[in-house]
């Protein structure tokens, strides 16, 4: 099977302190520590155990600049067969509808069967799975956290839905799925590994290879662009009952009364 | 022996019928023993490489000491009396069991050196010998079979008891000895009826005891008796040597060499391949243990030698609270392994992992690296090295825990687990009130100092243990040390980062710690962190000499600049609890003791398991991350037990026993009753502070670049 | 002025609380205009949703069809392209359907799309401004939305508060005969309802909440005594489960079950944000704490700082009083 799995380069949500920046207009990105998005590692290993259960081809592919081929190389150390990097200038400023229209061209240059991202990334909105299987007209399954390959070109996947329960759906290939974390458990890969792939070359691939309506990308085409980033005022937080333990405890008692808590 | 008899030709007389089937009995015996050990030795030859050859004088001595002196036995009292008996008998029967053996093809064979007067006397000794190893065989199945020590039962995840096999084993060394004595007491009694003057002086001795049993008997009959003994001794000699190496009883043959070959440089960790330099890494296809091939020599040796005792697993804190590692296990199921693939007949090896199939990844997850196993092992059996190689093995796989994964990364982004920012590694001494106190050098280019006080990454940043760090500055400051930090240049030390089997990424720890430690120019390094110690004392090469906070406290009391207020709550029962880093692995015992009696009015207890024994309170480092599947924590038992020795304070010297004392003392539902202090911190508070001109005088404003996070 | 959408999930015949929401917000971007909320499905429950939603909506469009007895977002999204007029502004709620509906609908109507909204300011010609949050919520921020050719937003579960239940004046208008026959690459099969344990948390209105401050297993019985009063059911922090102090099913957090309760009592829970990460539906949140710095003061209603072993016992003395329970 052909998988091809769509990553992006993320400040580590982990091992940062975001906040904002002295001029107000971005958080502050100098000491920031980048990694895979989360998710998308989970599908990138989702894919390799795929590939080692029925055969095939896992590439990843990511939209950026050079900085964003040290993901490509650490899932290509995972296992990744091929990394390509699409980058153009161009393609700057696109919204998430551009992105997924950049990597929609790609798509269709290749041959692949089953097409992955995760879940969400640091923007947490979890758009570009969905609208790259529009564009592509395939069928789409989100939050996926099991993957069943059936004969017939086929997939028996489960979906995260409310309360922990799942539903369970078949689904026709080629399609695209959005991977959510704790679908597997990612194998580890340490500086020894990617050492080991360092030299392995990374295909880039700009706008002049895709067929790409230069009109649906890049800054001036996106509908939706972020003004800025805030922190907003901490609210006054709790009420803070600050009588003898007899008097807090009425009062409690009144407010869940109140509350519908005693009936 | 049969005393005034110038020579036994009449006797030995009876066993040359037998001649030719000794004789083919020594050369079929000898042959297949010689096959056997062939076989055996082949998945020696085919393992890694492990220089063991080197300081022939330091490896006799610990053969001396370990093996002829059998130093570990009387750590378990009844078993080590037993057993140094029992090796002590055997030692001195050799030379009898040889002549006996050549006797039945060569009637007048006398050991050279064993004529006359001094061959009576080790005629008479080993008399005593065989009866006493006799004794002590039934002694030992009956311990077997109706006291049931706990440490020799087998879970049943491993199998089927090893009762039936041992008891086995005790039998037919018992029969040796039975024929021997038997052999000896027929021809004492025959010749004591053919008139010639035949004084057994060995009273109570088996073979006097058979001499008297038999006294009246036929010579026939003791004709029989004496050709049947030989015969029976030959035979389970025989047995007994071919059968040997197909169970623990291969450590008679084997313990000699393994306790030759035994770790010298205790507390370093092997490389990933001997021969093979760090910077030659890069080539190496496969790192860590993952087939059974990938082991080295001598631990293959390790696995023949382990005679099954169970002290390692007794002692082990994973075993204790229920996790599914058993040392013990490690050893005979890889044992078991050789065996099974390195037959006597037949394709030998079979390339398979070892974790998957004889091994789980939990059983070598669970190891906290404390080292309980390999200070009570009587044969020196190494496990840390192996635990870490196999680690290392998964590890190259990716096949490593989520749960380690994160602070692996953290590590590898920021230096510390916590995947905390690397600006903030200082802030603990940076702190308004704390500066009042204690001005904290950073040691960067512009500033310098003579000791460099190596914080490390829990006492960098985690709230709690930073107290530790500021006690620790407090006191080096108290005695005047010109100190400094290495403040955001300092990452993790790595200790637990290379036990964890990353190898790759404590190189590139180590390598940056070790540039920013020669650069700072101090002469010596201080830590109040145990693993850190460790680490800068093993694990890092070219960095100055490096030393625990206990001893340099105690150092100040004893040139009188520190002294101790009383302790002032008298009803403080204290009790220290010895950090695996700093004693098991690195001997320092005393000092922390003698801390804590310099403390007027402290009154201290010993719990039951403390020095060597020390029961491990749950690992450090990356162990804080993990989720072992257990019973129970291992410092609830660790608190329990501070408990029952009458102790109400637990006194630690390192920030992790800290951290699981702490959380044990909650979850074991000790709250109010039983508190947890750092020697650190305790010196801190007790210490008698100098007066307040000379503070001032030396916390003046420092210059600027010495600013701590400048 | 574009057309405003809802669309409602339900369960049982009964609108998700997300409708009350999505009105909110609707009228939050328009206060002039009226929403029309969607709902497909089939039989009487769909029925009963649609005439609950009059009270909220002006209009309820309704599309009922076999296929969609399970509500598939794959037919769903291309019955909507059907009925939709060009330049609409549609809103989900943000959760499991949305996030599977929403951004492949925003390509079919080629609309501009934003997800898991807190926030907006009022329409502003094409100019939609919105506010979200980035980095697991750490930073807020303001978006620019251009819907000249309309929208589809995924609302953030409780960040609209619904307005009160008005008397019925909507009209259900049947949709069902525009969308024609409905097929997709994506079939559903079944659902896999998750182990409850004994006690299923996610279907209690109140919850106590243990965290590490019960300081030991014995103490857990103080808790289920107050809840044994409430009619509410022990929930706890992951330190709690990891102690093995309760079972996992009790456990409220982001690796653990997401509850929406009415009221939770935090008690002894630091409040982190993985474990405030379960907690939905903007419930009435009491929190007791020793410290008086713990983060769950932020977030909660109400703040007592006490120790919870001593007030706990104290509180269920009271309630019992008040519903005249006898003491045990």
């Amino acid at each position: 099977m052909e998988i091809l799995v769509c990553v992006k380069r993320v400040p580590d949500t982990s091992e940062n302190e975001i906040a904002l920046n002295s001029a107000g207009n971005d958080i502050e990105r100098d000491e920031l520590v980048y990694s895979i998005n989360e998710p998308d590692n989970y599908a990138v290993e989702e894919a390799l155990q795929i590939v080692a259960r029925v055969g095939g081809k896992v590439t990843v592919v990511t939209v950026g600049g050079e900085e964003d081929e040290e993901i490509l190389r650490r899932e290509m150390a995972m296992g990744a067969n091929e990394g390509v990097l699409i980058t153009d200038a161009a393609f700057e400023g696109s919204d998430g509808r551009g992105i997924a229209a950049i990597l929609k061209a790609f798509v269709k240059k290749g041959n692949y069967d089953l097409v992955l991202t995760g879940v969400q990334a640091d923007d947490g909105a979890a758009q570009v799975g969905g609208m790259l299987a529009a564009m592509l007209d395939l069928p789409f399954g989100s939050l996926v956290n099991s993957i069943e390959v059936l004969g017939g070109k086929k997939l028996k996947i489960s979906r995260e839905i409310e309360g922990g329960n799942k539903e369970i759906s078949e689904i026709d290939l080629p399609c695209v799925l959005s991977i959510q974390t704790g679908i597997n458990e990612p194998r580890y890969v340490g500086m020894r590994g990617i050492r080991a792939v360092a030299s392995v070359p990374i295909s880039n691939c700009s706008v002049a290879e895709l067929s790409l309506d230069a009109s649906a990308v890049g800054a001036a085409a996106a509908k939706v662009k972020r003004l800025d980033y805030f922190v907003p005022a901490l609210g006054k937080g709790a009420e803070m009952l600050a009588g003898s333990r007899e008097e807090n405890i009425e009062r409690l008692a009144e407010l869940l009364a109140a509350k519908g808590g005693l009936k | 022996m049969v005393e005034g008899i110038e020579s036994v030709v009449p006797v030995t007389f009876w066993l040359t019928p037998g001649r030719t089937l000794f004789l083919s009995i020594h050369f079929l015996g000898l042959v297949c023993f010689a096959y056997i050990v062939a076989r055996r030795l082949v998945p020696l030859i085919r393992s890694q490489r492990d220089p063991r050859f080197d300081r022939p004088f330091a490896r006799a001595g610990n053969v001396l000491k370990f093996w002829l002196g059998q130093w570990k036995h009387p750590r378990y009292r009844v078993a080590g009396i037993l057993h140094i008996l029992i090796f002590a008998g055997f030692i001195l029967l050799a030379a009898r069991a040889f002549s006996m053996l050549i006797i039945g093809v060569s009637p007048n064979f006398v050991m050279p050196g064993f004529a006359g007067e001094s061959g009576h006397l080790y005629e008479a000794a080993t008399d005593y010998a065989a009866t006493v190893v006799f004794l002590c065989m039934i002694f030992a199945i009956v311990r077997r079979v109706v006291f049931k020590p706990a440490r020799y039962a087998v879970p049943a995840r491993y199998g089927k008891a090893h009762t039936a096999d041992a008891i086995f084993l005790l039998v037919l060394i018992a029969i040796l000895m039975v024929a021997d004595s038997l052999f000896e007491g027929t021809k004492a009694a025959a010749l004591a009826q053919q008139g010639q003057l035949a004084e057994l002086k060995t009273v109570l001795s088996l073979p006097w005891m058979f001499k008297a049993a038999l006294a009246s008997s036929s010579i026939p009959l003791l004709g029989s008796l004496y050709f049947g003994a030989y015969l029976l001794h030959e035979v389970t000699f025989y047995f007994l040597l071919c059968y040997r190496p197909f169970g623990i009883q291969f450590h008679v043959e084997t313990s000699l060499f393994n306790i030759y070959f035994a770790k010298l440089d205790k507390s370093t960790l092997k490389p990933v391949k001997w021969g093979v330099s760090d910077e030659q890494l890069g080539e190496v296809k496969s790192f860590g243990v993952k087939t059974f091939e990938d082991f080295t020599w001598k631990h293959v040796l390790d696995f023949y030698s382990c005679a099954d005792c169970g002290r390692c697993s007794d002692n082990c804190p994973a075993n204790a609270v229920g996790r599914p590692l058993s040392p013990r296990f490690l050893s005979i199921k890889a044992r078991d392994y050789a065996f099974q693939h390195y037959p006597m007949f037949g394709h030998s090896g079979n390339g398979q992992p070892l974790v998957g199939s004889i091994y789980s990844p939990d059983e070598i997850w669970s190891c906290t690296t404390c080292g309980a196993c390999e200070a009570e092992c009587p044969l020196l059996l190494e496990y840390i090295d192996k635990i870490v190689d196999l680690r290392r093995g998964l590890m190259d796989d990716g096949n490593v825990p989520q749960s380690l994964q994160k602070p692996l990364k953290a590590l590898e982004s920021r230096g510390n687990p916590y995947g905390k920012l690397e600006k903030k590694r200082a802030d603990w001494a940076n702190t308004k009130e704390f500066q009042e106190i204690c001005r904290v050098k950073t040691l960067n280019g512009k500033c310098g100092a003579e000791s460099l006080y190596f914080v490390d990454s829990i006492t960098s940043y985690d709230d709690r243990m930073q107290s530790i760090g500021r006690a620790t500055a407090t006191i080096l400051d108290h005695i005047g040390e010109d100190f400094g930090i290495l403040g955001a240049a300092e990452k993790d030390s790595g200790n637990e980062v290379r036990r964890f089997g990353e190898e790759t990424l404590f190189t590139a720890l180590r390598d940056h710690n070790a540039d920013a430690i020669r650069s700072c120019g101090a002469k010596r390094i201080v830590t109040a962190d145990p693993h850190a110690f460790n680490a800068l004392k093993h694990d890092y090469k070219d960095v100055p000499p490096v030393e625990h906070i206990s001893q340099v406290i105690l150092r100040g009391v004893k040139s009188g600049k520190i002294q101790f207020n009383p302790a002032e709550n008298g009803n403080n029962i204290y009790t220290y609890h010895d950090p695996c880093y700093l004693g098991r692995h690195n001997g320092i015992y005393d000092e922390p003791r003698a801390v804590l009696d310099a403390i007027p009015g402290l009154k201290r207890v010993e719990m039951k398991r403390s020095h060597d024994r020390s029961f491990c309170c749950g690992g450090g480092g990356l162990m804080l991350f993990y989720e072992p599947k257990e019973d129970q924590r291992m410092g609830v038992k660790r608190v329990q037990m501070a408990a029952e020795a009458g102790a109400n304070v637990i006194v630690t010297a390192c920030p992790f026993c800290m951290v699981n004392m702490e959380d044990a003392i909650k979850v074991a539902g000790l709250e109010g009753k039983m508190t947890a202090i750092d020697l650190a911190e305790l010196a801190d508070k007790q210490m008698v502070r100098k007066c307040p001109v000379a503070n001032a005088a030396r916390n003046a404003e420092p210059q600027q670049e010495c600013v701590a996070g400048g | 002025m574009a057309r405003i959408f809802a669309y409602i999930v339900h369960r049982g015949g009964v609108p998700d609380d997300s409708a009350g929401e999505l009105a909110a917000a609707a009228k939050k971007i328009d206060a002039t205009a009226s929403a029309t909320a969607i709902v497909t499905g089939q039989g009487s429950d769909l029925d009963n949703v649609c005439s609950t939603l009059r009270s909220s909506f002006c209009e309820v469009w309704k599309i009922a069809n076999d296929a969609l007895a399970h509500p598939n977002a794959e037919l769903i999204r291309k019955a909507l392209v059907k009925v939709l007029p060009p330049g609409s502004i549609v809103l989900v709620a943000h959760e499991h359907f949305g996030i599977d509906l929403a951004p492949g609908l925003s390509i079919k109507l080629n609309a501009a799309y934003c997800s898991d909204v807190l926030g907006m300011d009022a329409l502003d010609g094409n100019d939609l401004k919105v506010v979200r949050q980035e980095f697991g919520g750490q930073v807020s921020s303001h978006v620019h939305c251009d819907i000249s050719s309309g929208a589809v937003l995924t609302i953030r579960p409780g960040a609209f508060r619904p307005q009160q239940n008005a008397a019925l004046t909507g009209t259900i208008v049947d949709k069902s005969g525009e969308i024609g026959s409905l097929s997709a690459g994506r079939r559903y099969l079944q659902t896999i309802v998750a182990e409850a344990g004994d006690v299923d948390i996610t279907k209690h209105a109140i919850l106590v909440s243990i965290g590490r401050g019960i300081q030991e297993k014995d103490n857990v019985r103080i808790a289920q005594d107050l809840a044994d009063v409430l009619d509410a059911a022990v929930s706890c922090s992951r330190p709690v489960v990891d102690a093995k102090w309760l079972e996992k099913s009790r456990q409220v957090g982001s690796s653990g079950k997401t509850v929406k309760p009415k009221v939770y009592l935090a008690c002894g829970i630091s409040g982190s944000f993985q474990h405030l990460a379960g907690i939905k539906g903007n419930p009435f949140i009491v929190a007791i704490n020793k410290n008086p710095k713990a983060p769950i003061f932020q977030v909660a209603d109400v703040g007592i700082v006490d120790d919870i072993l001593e007030f706990l016992p104290e509180l269920t003395s009271k309630v019992r009083e008040l519903r005249g329970v006898p003491a045990k």
